[in-house]
């Protein structure tokens, strides 16, 4: 087939045009999280004092503008990752936010809690089902994700799907934040990063597979 | 690009001669002092095209369109190279983005273009002959095959696809 030929064909097919890639990957974002949201309410639920907590209680409100500094960011860069042209450059600091927050969380929580408190704080009362739950809300996100993201071009498979396992896990982290008696960013820090990593490294691997165009 | 979008045949048509030209020139260069020999050239060029057509929704439209086609011209470019195991440098800089005056015709190999029509059915394979080689619209080939318009643009925009994961089964 010659080059010409072959651009008659791809001329008449013109019509066949998809949605922007923004559209899908908002969407997509958005059906995965309602799904793990729907199934969050419906298995374990938020906490019952969830109302009076965002009010009194400060290190409650800390994991959403934690998990949130994740989800956000990670967000707008896989926007950009499902094109070629994307150039992260500096855009790849973004995802220093949370660390950054997560470490200013643990100063003031060490400088505020007595020292013989910190162990309790830092264990917690259900750490492995944290490990356990967020990888599991950030499925159909990371699922959906996926999805947008193979519709899209990366340019690089296995970092498009990297980012995309942390936009999950930012989703999924932020719903299990509003289950969770464990406030401390003592917490946090010990356990959320595990699922967190899981997904990342999932998305990563998965990606590096299906995301070549 | 935004008429293409829109639907605009004609105007798609003239951009992707257009850009034909022009990505011989990127491709060429780029490839130039690796040994890739002409036939592979107008390979990945074919490649580029077919990307170009499947991904032009990841086209965000407030931005220039030139940087968009070389990252897809430069990502498919890299994958030719890793298949051959080669070093994957390519250096494409914008403005290598210019216009070569050459209109080389060169087809792509013969094996691979039946290798490509012989995975499509039958009819996929009239479609598409009818429409590229014989300059047909989608209507006259409906109404030659007894098929709604619809159901010859579906066919063709799968075939479209075929030959695009025939370029991407090479490269595995």
């Amino acid at each position: 087939m010659k080059t010409d030929d072959l651009i008659n064909a791809i001329a008449a097919d013109a019509k066949s045009v998809e949605p922007p890639i923004a559209q899908t990957v908002a969407i997509a974002v958005g059906v995965g999280a309602l799904i793990s949201a729907v199934l969050f309410l419906w298995t374990i639920g938020i906490r019952d004092n969830f109302a009076e907590s965002m009010v009194s209680s400060l290190r409650f409100v800390f994991k959403f503008v934690l998990t949130l500094s994740l989800a956000i960011p990670a967000y707008v860069l896989v926007r950009g990752l499902s094109r070629p042209d994307f150039q992260p450059g500096k855009k790849l600091w973004f995802l220093a936010l949370a660390p950054a927050l997560l470490l200013i969380g643990i100063g003031l929580e060490l400088l505020s809690v007595p020292q013989d408190e910190w162990h309790a704080r830092m264990m917690g009362h259900n750490s492995v089902a944290c490990m356990i739950v967020i990888p599991l809300l950030s499925l159909a996100p990371l699922a959906a994700v996926l999805y947008a993201l193979r519709r899209g071009a990366p340019s690089n498979p296995a970092i498009g799907g990297a980012v995309g396992g942390l936009l999950s896990a930012g989703i999924g982290a932020t719903l299990y934040a509003s289950h969770r008696p464990d406030d401390s960013p003592l917490f946090l820090a010990a356990w959320y990063p595990i699922g967190i990593v899981l997904m990342t490294a999932i998305g990563a691997l998965i990606g590096s597979r299906i995301l070549r165009w | 690009m935004r008429s293409a979008i829109a639907g605009d045949q004609v105007a798609y048509r003239r951009l992707l001669s257009e850009l034909s030209q022009a990505l011989r020139g990127v491709v060429r260069r780029g490839f130039a002092g690796v040994g890739v020999p002409a036939s592979e050239v107008e390979d990945v060029v074919q490649d580029v095209l077919l990307a170009i057509h499947l991904k032009r929704h990841t086209w965000d439209q407030t931005l220039p369109l030139g940087p968009w086609v070389i990252a897809i011209a430069r990502n498919k470019m890299i994958d030719d190279l890793r298949r051959r195991g080669r070093r994957p440098e390519v250096p494409v800089d914008l403005s290598e983005f210019d216009f070569e005056g050459e209109d080389q015709q060169a087809s792509i190999d013969a094996h691979d273009v039946g290798r490509v029509l012989s995975r499509l059915s039958d009819k996929n394979r009239d479609i598409v002959q009818s429409i590229s080689i014989d300059g047909q619209s989608a209507r006259d080939v409906a109404e030659r095959l007894g098929m709604s318009e619809v159901a010859v643009r579906v066919a063709l925009h799968r075939s479209l696809k075929a030959l695009a994961d025939t370029y991407q089964e090479k490269k595995l």
